[in-house]
C-alpha cells in the first residue's frame, strides 16, 4: 500500500475523448501511456516518478479491462529487461524510474535492448532528480542515450507537450526500431496542469497474444556476429530513420520571429524558465511571444544538422541553454556549425554556469550577459546600464537561519536504531560505519552523525567489504529493506558470506520501500491483492548462508537494539552478523491506523491514544534527549522563570507516542522527565472502576501530604 | 539588479511561493490556492519538489496564476529571487530563509508569515540555548517585505483542531493580495470535504489576524500560599527580609526563595537568604549584578535534582491537572507511565549520609546491589501502587538534610561560594561570572556528571585569569563554550586559548 491513496487519480485514467484531465504531470504521462495503446508497463519507484507506479498499482481494474500488464519491477534493471517483450513483438512497452541512479542500474539491460533494437515502441520514462531538493548525485542521463544510441526526448514542461511526447516517443521508437527515453525533470513531474484527453486504446497485440504465438529471430540476439551487425544497423538504418521521423513530424519547435541577428537554442525542459527570463527583460510575454528566435529541442538526441544550421544561418550569435554537464549539446552543435562552415558565434557555458541547476536567477543573469555582449539594442535601458539603485540593506541571515535538511519523521522506527547505535559507540568506541540509500541515510546528519559513505542502493554492506582484518574492530553497515530486495541480497549479503566477512550488517526493515512513498516489497507485512508479500528477510539471509542472524521485532526497544548490536560486535562467531530490525514505517502506519481509530472511536469502541509529555520542573534543560532523538515533535520551550536560563524539552500535539523518548531516557539513563499518557476513549466499565478507585486513594495521599506542607502554587505558566 | 523591463501592457500574473516544513500542510495549502484561482476562472500552475517534504525538511511550493484570456500562459516552475509577489512562510525561520534567498523584496513582496518557531535539529541538540535569534529575522523581514503580515498562526490552528495551512490560507485571504473575495476562499475549504469545520475555524483566525491575547497566557497574579498559621507566619517573615536586599535583586531573590522553600521548607529558605545576604552586604554595584547572580544560582544549587524532588514533583495534584489539560483528557480515562532508571548511586544518595557513604566505599557490595537495582522501571502514577511508591519516596523530604546527596551538594555549594567570596576581594565582575557558572550543572546521572566536570574545568581557569582586566569576560566565554556541545570540544579549545595567552603551564586535568 502506497502512502498516498490514488483513488481519485485512478478515475482520471478513464477520461475519454474531448474531456479535460487535471492533475500532476506524472499522472498526465500515465494517462498518455494508456491513450498510446501501451501493452505493458513496469518500473521501479523513486522520486519523481513514484506516483506513476502508485497510480498504476491502484488501477488494476482499468488495466485488466484494457489487457495491459503492469508490474512493480524488482529494480530498474529488471524493468528495462522487461522491455525485451517489444524486441520481437509489436507491443508497446514502457518502463519508468528515477535517473541517473536508475539508468546506472538499468544500463546493462538498456545496452542489450538498444543493440538488438525493438519492433514494438519502447519508452523509458526517466524522472530527472537534478537540482534543488535532489537526493542523488548530480549527473546527466544524456550520456546513456549517446553511448547506447537511444533517442532522448526532453519536452517543454507543460501537460499537452509532455503527453504529445509520450505518443511521439512510441511512434519514433517504432519508426527507427530504437528504444526512446523521455526525460522529465522533477518539477515537471509534480507540476499541475491540464490537457484534453483521448480515449484509451487497447493494445492491438497483448502480452497474452504474444505468449500464445511466440516468435524469435536469431539476428536480434546480442552475440557475434549479430552484435557487429547491430552497430552498423544503428548508424545506417536506425539513426537516419529517426532523423527523418523527427524532421517530418516537427518534434522540435520554433518560437518568436523567423529571423533575427541572435537566437536561442534550448532544451525543451528549459523553455518555461528561458521564456520567463526573456519576459523579465521585456523580450517575451506570458504567452511566449518572444522577440528573439527560439529553437526548442524537444529531442536532444539525435540532433538534426539541417535544423541547427538552418536556425543559425544569418545569425551573429546563438545561445545554447543546456542544463548540467558535460556540455554535450553545445559541443555537438559547435561541431555541426564548424563542419558547415558557419560563422555564427556559439555562446553557452560561460554566461551560463557549467554546473548546477538553471534557476530563474541563473537564466536571467546568463541571458543579460549574452544580450549585453551580442544584442545590446534588445536590452531594456536599465539592464544595459545598470543604475545602482539604493536598496535597503537587509541584514545577512545566513548565520541565523538554521539548515533544515530532511530527517526522520515523527515516531520513525529507525530513530531508536540509531539512538542504540550511538549508545553502543559511547560504550565500545567509534566504528567504521557504512550507510546505504533510503530514509535510514538521514542517520548521517545531526543528531546521530552515523555513517561515512553511501555507495548505492543495496550496496551498504558491500561498501564495507574491504574492511576485513581478523581480530580488529568490526565494521557496521546499514541496508534498508528496499535496497535489500533491490540487489542487496546478492551484492551485499551473498558477497559477505562468500568472502567470509566478519562485519555487522543491520537490515532496517520498515515493511515498505518507505523513502520512495511506501510501496510494498517482498517482505511487506500487508496482504497485497496482486503481489506476493510476507517473505521474511531472515529466511532469505539464512538461505544465503548467514549463520548469525537476529530478528528484532520492535525497534523502539532501545535496550534490546543496543544489546543485540553489542553482541554482534563482540561475539566470538566469525562470518557476517546480520540483525534484521523491523518496525512499521510510522508515516504509513498512521495513514493506515488513523482512520480506523477515528471510526472505532465513533462506534463507541475502547480506543487508546498514546502521547508523551515532559515535566517541565523535572527537566533541567540539558537536551541530552534531543541528541538521541531529533524527533520533530520534541522541541524546546523557554520557561517564564527568571531562575532558568536554558529552554526545557517540550513535546507537542504531533507526538504519536512511539515510545522512543521513554526508551532512550531509560537506556541512556537520562532523566525522569518524560511521561507517557494513554488517553482512553470509551473506557470500559473496568477502566472506569479502577480509575475511580485509584483516584480516590491517590487523592487521599495527596491531601495528607498537602496538610503538612507549606504550598506555594506554581507561579509560572499554564 | 536593474529595473524590470516588462512591457506596460504586460498581462496580469501573480507569483506566490510557500515555504514550509514537512507536516505543515504546505501541499494542501498549495492545492487550495490552485483550486481557488481556477474556480475564479484563472489559469494556475503549482509545483514543488515533494517527497522529501514528508521527511520534515524545508520545502518550497510555488504557484503562478493569471486570468484566463483564452491563451495558454507559459508559467515558470520555480520562484526566482526578486520576482515573488506573495510569500507565505509557515514558520519564522522559514520567513528568514525566504528573505535570505531573495524571495522577499521591498518593491513587490507581501510576506505572510507565522511567527511561531519549530526548531531545527541543530538548535535542539545544543546543551545550552541553541535557538536561533528570532529578532534578527524580525529586523530583516521588516526591511525586506513591502507588506508584512506576521503573527503566531500555529496556535489558533492547533486550538481549532486544524493545521497551520488553514490559518495561512485565512491570512492570505485577509491580506488582499489575491483579487478574490474571502467567501471564495471559504468555498474551497468547504469543497475539500475533510475536516471542514476545524479548517474554517482556523481559516477565520488567519483572516482576522492576530488576536489581542498574549502569546502564552501567563498567570501573573501572586501565587497563593497555603499552610498552617505558623508556616505562613514564618514564610511571611522571610519575605520581609527581601526588602533588605538591593532593589534590583529582589525579584530574583523572591523567585529563589519560593523555589528553595518549595524544595524543602521555610528554614531552608532562611539558609538561602543568609547566603544571598552574604553577597548583598558586599555588593556596591548600582545594578547589584552580584546579588542577582547569587540569588539565582544559589537557589538552583540548593534546589538540586534529587530523587525526593522528582518524586515530590511527580505526585503533586497540580501536576495531574496540568497533564489533563495538556492531553485534552476531559472525562476520558488516562493511564500515566513514568520512565525511571534508578542506579545504586541514586539509592545511596537518598540514604542517610553515613550509610550511603559506607555502601559507596565498598565497590563489590555496591556493584552487587546495582545489579539488582539498575534497570528501567515503568511506574504507573495513575495507580495506587505506582503513585504510592513515589509518594513514599517524596515523604523522605523531612529527612533530606541527612542524606548523602545533601551532604555532597552542600559541600560543593560551599566550596563554590567560598571561591566566589575570595574572588570578590579583588574582582567583582569575575566573582559574578563565577556565580553564573553554576548554569553548567544540570541533568541527571551521566549528564549531571558531565555538567559537574565542565563546571570544574571552567573554574580551573580561575587561577590563570585572576588579576587580568578581562578575566570576567574570559570566564564568560569559557562558560558559553561549555554550553555549545555535549563533549566540551569548544570548551577545550577555549581553555587552550586561555592557557596560551596566560603563559602558564596547563592545569592538571
Amino acid at each position: 500500500m502506497a502512502e498516498r491513496s490514488f483513488a481519485r487519480e485512478v478515475e482520471k485514467l478513464r477520461l475519454g475523448a474531448g474531456e479535460t484531465f487535471r492533475g500532476e504531470g506524472i499522472l498526465a504521462i500515465t494517462k498518455a501511456l494508456l491513450e498510446s495503446g501501451v501493452g505493458y508497463v513496469g518500473g521501479y519507484q523513486g522520486a519523481p516518478i513514484s506516483h506513476l507506479m502508485d497510480v498504476l498499482a491502484d488501477s488494476q481494474d482499468i488495466l485488466k479491462e484494457l489487457g495491459v500488464h503492469f508490474e512493480a519491477s524488482a529494480s530498474e534493471a529488471a524493468a528495462t529487461a522487461m522491455l525485451a517483450a517489444s524486441v520481437h513483438y509489436p507491443i508497446r512497452g514502457a518502463a519508468t524510474f528515477k535517473s541517473t541512479v536508475g539508468l546506472n542500474v538499468a544500463s546493462d539491460a538498456l545496452a542489450n535492448l538498444a543493440s538488438g533494437g525493438v519492433t514494438g515502441g519502447t519508452l523509458l520514462i526517466i524522472g530527472e532528480d537534478y537540482g534543488e531538493g535532489s537526493s542523488i548525485m548530480q549527473e546527466r542521463s544524456h550520456s546513456f542515450a549517446t553511448k547506447s544510441q537511444v533517442w532522448l526526448l526532453d519536452p517543454r514542461p507543460n501537460h499537452p507537450s509532455i503527453v504529445k511526447a509520450v505518443k511521439d516517443g512510441f511512434a519514433l521508437s517504432e519508426a527507427s526500431n530504437t528504444p526512446v527515453m523521455l526525460e522529465v525533470r522533477i518539477r515537471a513531474c509534480h507540476v499541475t496542469g491540464a490537457f484534453e484527453t483521448e480515449d484509451n486504446v487497447r493494445p492491438p497485440l497483448t502480452v497474452r497474444d504474444a505468449l500464445e504465438a511466440p516468435r524469435r529471430k536469431t539476428d536480434r540476439v546480442v552475440l557475434p556476429p549479430a552484435s557487429y551487425q547491430h552497430e552498423q544497423e544503428k548508424i545506417e538504418k536506425r539513426l537516419p530513420a529517426a532523423k527523418s521521423f523527427i524532421a517530418a513530424n516537427r518534434l522540435n519547435e520554433y518560437f518568436g520571429p523567423e529571423t533575427g541577428e541572435i537566437g536561442v537554442i534550448l532544451q525543451g525542459g528549459m523553455y518555461n524558465g528561458v521564456n520567463r527570463a526573456l519576459e523579465r527583460l521585456g523580450l517575451s510575454d506570458l504567452y511566449g511571444d518572444a522577440r528573439i528566435p527560439m529553437h526548442v529541442l524537444n529531442v536532444t538526441y539525435p540532433l538534426l544538422e539541417e535544423e541547427i544550421t538552418g536556425f543559425c544561418a544569418g545569425k551573429r550569435a546563438v545561445m545554447i541553454v543546456e542544463e548540467g554537464q558535460p556540455a554535450y549539446l553545445e559541443d555537438a552543435i559547435g561541431a555541426i556549425l564548424y563542419r558547415a562552415g558557419s560563422s555564427c558565434k556559439l555562446i553557452g557555458k560561460g554566461p551560463l554556469p557549467m554546473a548546477g541547476e538553471y534557476t530563474g536567477q541563473v537564466l536571467l543573469d546568463g541571458m543579460v550577459t549574452f544580450l549585453r555582449d551580442h544584442g545590446p539594442s534588445l536590452l531594456p535601458d536599465a539592464a544595459r546600464a545598470p543604475n545602482a539603485e539604493p536598496k535597503p540593506e537587509v541584514p545577512d541571515l545566513s548565520g541565523v537561519v538554521p539548515g533544515r535538511p530532511p530527517s526522520f519523521c515523527t515516531g520513525c522506527p529507525e530513530r531508536p536504531i540509531f539512538a542504540a547505535t550511538k549508545l553502543v559507540e559511547q560504550e565500545l568506541g567509534p566504528h567504521h560505519i557504512a550507510s546505504d540509500i533510503g530514509c535510514h541515510l538521514f542517520s548521517i546528519l545531526p543528531p546521530f552523525e552515523i555513517g561515512g559513505t553511501t555507495m548505492g542502493y543495496g550496496l551498504g554492506p558491500a561498501s564495507a567489504s574491504a574492511f576485513k582484518a581478523d581480530g580488529a574492530r568490526r565494521s557496521i553497515s546499514f541496508i534498508g529493506d528496499g535496497g535489500f530486495w533491490h540487489n542487496g541480497l546478492t551484492s551485499s549479503i551473498g558477497n559477505a558470506v562468500f568472502n567470509e566477512q566478519d562485519g555487522v550488517i543491520v537490515v532496517v526493515d520498515n515493511y515498505y520501500s518507505a523513502a520512495t512513498g511506501g510501496q510494498d516489497i517482498l517482505s511487506s507485512r500487508a496482504q497485497n491483492k496482486t503481489k506476493s508479500t510476507n517473505h521474511p528477510i531472515t529466511q532469505a539471509v539464512k538461505g544465503m548462508g548467514v549463520e548469525w542472524v537476529r530478528q528484532i521485532d520492535r525497534t523502539y526497544d532501545v535496550n534490546a537494539m543496543r544489546d543485540v548490536l553489542t553482541e554482534a560486535l563482540t561475539t566470538e562467531v566469525t562470518g557476517p552478523k546480520v540483525i534484521v530490525a523491523s518496525s512499521e514505517c510510522m508515516l504509513n502506519r498512521q495513514r493506515r491506523e488513523r482512520p480506523l481509530r477515528a471510526k472505532a472511536k465513533k462506534a463507541g469502541e475502547r480506543v487508546v491514544t498514546r502521547r508523551f509529555g515532559v515535566d517541565e520542573a523535572v527537566c533541567t534543560g540539558d537536551h541530552a534527549c534531543m541528541r538521541l532523538s531529533g524527533c520533530p515533535s520534541l522541541g524546546l520551550k523557554h520557561l517564564d522563570d527568571p531562575l532558568r536560563d536554558d529552554p526545557v524539552a517540550s513535546i507537542d500535539e504531533t507526538c504519536v507516542g512511539c515510545g522512543n523518548c521513554g526508551e532512550v531516557a531509560d537506556a541512556a539513563v537520562l532523566c525522569p522527565s518524560f511521561y507517557r499518557a494513554d488517553v482512553i476513549d470509551n473506557p470500559s466499565a473496568w477502566d472506569r472502576l479502577t480509575a475511580r478507585l485509584n483516584q480516590r486513594v491517590i487523592g487521599w495521599m495527596q491531601n495528607r501530604r498537602e496538610r503538612s506542607k507549606l504550598r506555594l502554587h506554581e507561579s509560572a505558566h499554564v | 539588479m536593474f529595473d524590470r523591463g516588462e512591457r506596460p501592457d504586460a498581462p496580469t500574473i501573480i507569483k506566490l511561493a510557500i515555504m514550509a516544513v514537512g507536516g505543515q500542510g504546505g501541499g494542501v495549502l498549495t492545492n487550495w490556492v490552485v483550486e481557488l484561482a481556477e474556480a475564479q476562472g484563472w489559469h494556475a500552475q503549482a509545483t514543488a519538489v515533494a517527497g522529501v517534504a514528508q521527511r520534515t525538511g524545508a520545502t518550497i511550493y510555488y504557484i503562478e496564476m493569471a486570468p484566463d484570456t483564452g491563451r495558454a500562459p507559459v508559467f515558470s516552475l520555480a520562484p526566482a529571487p526578486g520576482d515573488v509577489d506573495v510569500l507565505i512562510a509557515a514558520e519564522w525561520m522559514e520567513a528568514g530563509r525566504a528573505v535570505m534567498r531573495g524571495f522577499v523584496t521591498p518593491d513587490r513582496t507581501t510576506l505572510i508569515a507565522s511567527t511561531h518557531r519549530a526548531q531545527a535539529i541543530v538548535e535542539k541538540i545544543v546543551p545550552g540555548d541553541g535557538t536561533a535569534p528570532a529578532e534578527e529575522v524580525d529586523a530583516a523581514v521588516r526591511l525586506a517585505a513591502r507588506d508584512l503580515i506576521a503573527f503566531d498562526m500555529q496556535r489558533p490552528a492547533v486550538a481549532s483542531g486544524s493545521v497551520i495551512s488553514a490559518t495561512l490560507f485565512g491570512a492570505l485571504a485577509g491580506s488582499g493580495s489575491l483579487p478574490f473575495e474571502a467567501s471564495a476562499f471559504e468555498d474551497v475549504i468547504r469543497r475539500s470535504g475533510r475536516g471542514v469545520d476545524a479548517s474554517l475555524k482556523a481559516f477565520l483566525c488567519g483572516l482576522d489576524g492576530p488576536s489581542d491575547e498574549p502569546a502564552t497566557p501567563v498567570l501573573r497574579e501572586k501565587p497563593a500560599v497555603v499552610g498552617t498559621d505558623a508556616q505562613l507566619a514564618a514564610y511571611a517573615k522571610l519575605k520581609d527580609r527581601l526588602s533588605g536586599l538591593p532593589e534590583p535583586a529582589r525579584e530574583m531573590a523572591a523567585a529563589g526563595l519560593r523555589k528553595v522553600v518549595d524544595f524543602q521548607d521555610v528554614d531552608y529558605g532562611g539558609e538561602y537568604l543568609d547566603l544571598v545576604d552574604g553577597f548583598a552586604a558586599r555588593d556596591g554595584h548600582p545594578e547589584a549584578l552580584l546579588t542577582v547572580a547569587a540569588a539565582k544560582h544559589i537557589a538552583n544549587a540548593m534546589a538540586y535534582d534529587d530523587v525526593i524532588r522528582v518524586a515530590d514533583l511527580k505526585t503533586r495534584r497540580d501536576r495531574f491537572s496540568r497533564i489533563d489539560a495538556e492531553m485534552n483528557r476531559a472525562d476520558r480515562a488516562m493511564h500515566l507511565t513514568e520512565f525511571m532508571h534508578p542506579r545504586i548511586e541514586e539509592v545511596c544518595s537518598t540514604l542517610p549520609a553515613r550509610l550511603g557513604q559506607w555502601i559507596e566505599d565498598r565497590p563489590r557490595l555496591s556493584a552487587w546491589l546495582d545489579r539488582r537495582i539498575n534497570r528501567g522501571r515503568r511506574v504507573r502514577t495513575d495507580t495506587i501502587w505506582g503513585f504510592g511508591m513515589l509518594w513514599l519516596v517524596a515523604g523522605r523530604k523531612p529527612h533530606r538534610r541527612g542524606t548523602l546527596r545533601h551532604r555532597i551538594e552542600t559541600e560543593h555549594r560551599d566550596r563554590w561560594l567560598e571561591i566566589v567570596h575570595e574572588t570578590l576581594a579583588t574582582d567583582y565582575a569575575l566573582a559574578t561570572e563565577t556565580l553564573n557558572c553554576r548554569r553548567l550543572i544540570k541533568g541527571y546521572s551521566d549528564t549531571h556528571v558531565r555538567g559537574n566536570s565542565k563546571f570544574d574545568k571552567v573554574l580551573s581557569a580561575l587561577p590563570l585569569l585572576e588579576g587580568r582586566e578581562d578575566a570576567a569576560d574570559w570566564l564568560r566565554r569559557l562558560r558559553e563554550a561549555a554550553l555549545q556541545d555535549e563533549h566540551g570540544k569548544a570548551l577545550d579549545g577555549a581553555l587552550k586559548t586561555v592557557q596560551s595567552f596566560t603563559q602558564e603551564p596547563a592545569p592538571a586535568p
